[in-house]
């Protein structure tokens, strides 16, 4: 695909940011909506400026609890999914009830996984692990088991050990499904761990994080508040997917054709 | 084992995938050590399949077959496999990739760095160890692919169209270096191929098959004295194996109907 000059590349999002925002002001000017529903952009970061040591403070909680759960679906779903590829039995027996597993809404576990893991930061990790484990799993079971039959036939070839072959071939191989599957998980685990701070972390006492946030400034009717801590969940989400795509680039960025350097 | 027992024997195989048509039909050879046959025919004449039989990839349904005198999975360790893309670990570099079977046999890493180093400068690749397989072109891919297979010593390499994808230089370039290689460390070749050119210039035999069920339609001697020279190719004694080859393959391609 050819790139877009840099100036375009930067130009066409600021651009259509800026006349986002025009728009915005302008249905709150014709609506003539009141600045506790519809709160202009600007009264939204004054608001942020305004509650800024609660908002990072809260921010800090749910980044606490999102990269936990989020480091525990990364090294669970990586273990899981070898067992699932190892074995064509353990795949079969396993897959299903995983799905089964990830069809049900985390939102009616809620409460036991409160009764479970407890309230506060044990649950909340717990919900955000729930989230981001599923598409880790999947992709990377999807992997290891998409591995180039030619390679299989070489290392059958050169008599090489089951153990071998799974971390010389097929774990390596599996690398970019892995990593697709952080990428997944990396937008979920905020949303999770807000999600789980909004059921489970206010019983918690007054230091919960974003989740605790939405709930406090909602029933302060605190709108514009609340829109700051939408924006400060933003920001965090971007910290996040930013993160694995550092990472994606540090371990495929040397071989994989996605990071091919192109003329055109 | 007598030296000149042959390393491959074939005894009246047959193979079929699961309940399938014949694949393989009667399937008789002797490869003596030394040889260089080159299996040449349409597709789906099961030339390839050929080779995964001997390389224990495959089992057979009927007929023997022995490697070196014992079970082809039990022969593994004689043999190497050259495939039709150069099947390369993408996340390992040039060097790495030349090591993996070495690595794969608990060969210790002074040992293997310095066998495949050599191997890679034999290949004329000596300055593109730590390259990429992406960053390398195809011609140089099939020498890694070479210098990994080669770094076994393996009595028998069987070659699967490792050149079908290479523009006719490359090709001719890598048919030349491959019998430099085979003159400086012997082994026996086992070769599948589409072109009748690389086929003269490489095989002292070569077999032409026939499809459904694949079977064996004429075996054709090559003389010609190693080393061969590239001005072999010009030769009218060459041009007319050649034609030979190729009359017979119009035989098999185009069946005549009574």
């Amino acid at each position: 695909m050819k790139k877009l000059p840099p100036l375009l590349a930067w130009g066409l999002p600021a651009l259509s940011g800026l006349l986002f925002v025009g728009l915005w002001y302008g249905v709150r000017a014709a609506s003539g909506l009141q600045s506790w529903i519809l709160p202009t952009p600007r009264e939204i970061i004054a608001a942020a400026w305004q509650e800024r040591e609660t908002l990072l403070a809260a921010a800090g909680n749910t980044a606490a609890g999102a990269l936990a759960g989020f480091l525990l679906a990364g090294v669970f779903g990586f273990l899981t999914a070898l067992l699932l590829g190892v074995s064509r039995s353990l795949r079969a027996g396993l897959y299903p009830w995983l799905l089964v597993l990830q069809m049900t809404p985390v939102i009616v576990l809620t409460p036991v996984i409160v009764l479970w893991a407890g309230p506060g930061l044990p649950g909340i990790i717990t919900v955000t692990w729930l989230i981001s484990f599923f598409p880790i799993v999947a992709n990377m079971t999807q992997g290891l088991l998409s591995t180039d039959m030619n390679h299989v036939a070489l290392f059958r070839m050169c008599n090489a050990s089951r153990l071998q072959e799974m971390l010389l071939l097929r774990v390596p191989s599996a690398m970019p499904y892995y990593l697709a599957g952080l990428r997944i998980a990396a937008t979920l685990a905020p949303i999770g761990a807000i999600f789980g701070e909004y059921m489970v972390g206010n019983s918690a006492g007054g230091t919960g994080g974003l989740g605790f946030l939405v709930y406090r400034y909602n029933t302060q009717i605190k709108i514009p508040a609340l829109f700051a801590t939408a924006l400060t969940s933003c920001l965090l989400g971007f910290i996040f997917v930013a993160a694995v795509a550092w990472l994606n680039w540090a371990v495929l960025h040397k071989w994989h054709d996605s990071f091919e350097r192109t003329d055109h | 084992m007598a030296a000149d027992a042959p390393i491959v024997k074939f005894t009246s195989l047959q193979k079929r995938y699961g309940d399938g048509p014949l694949v393989l039909s009667d399937i008789n050879l002797a490869v003596a050590p030394g040889d260089f046959v080159t299996m040449i025919g349409p597709s789906g004449c099961g030339k390839s399949t050929v080779l995964k039989l001997v390389s224990g990839l495959s089992p057979w349904t009927a007929g023997g077959l022995t490697v070196a005198g014992v079970r082809p999975r039990q022969a593994r360790d004689r043999q190497a496999f050259i495939f039709q893309d150069a099947t390369l670990l993408p996340w390992l570099t040039a060097q790495l990739n030349a090591e993996l079977p070495l690595r794969l046999r608990g060969v210790p890493a002074a040992e293997r760095i310095a066998q495949a180093s050599r191997m890679l400068g034999l290949v004329g690749l000596g300055g593109v160890r730590g390259y990429y397989p992406r960053q390398l072109s195809g011609g140089m891919r099939m020498r890694v692919s070479i210098a990994r297979a080669l770094t076994l010593a393996p009595q028998l390499l069987l070659l699967d169209e490792p050149f079908g994808a290479l523009d006719e230089m490359t090709r001719n370039r890598l048919n030349e270096e491959l019998l430099a290689l085979r003159a400086a460390a012997p082994f026996t070749a086992m070769f599948v191929t589409h072109s009748v050119t690389e086929a003269v210039f490489l095989s002292n035999r070569i077999l032409v098959m026939a499809a459904g069920p694949g079977r064996f339609h004429a075996e054709v001697p090559v003389d010609f004295p190693y080393p061969r020279r590239p001005e072999l190719r010009e030769r009218a004694e060459f041009q007319a194996k050649v034609n030979e080859v190729s009359h017979l393959l119009h035989e098999v391609e185009e069946p005549v109907r009574a």
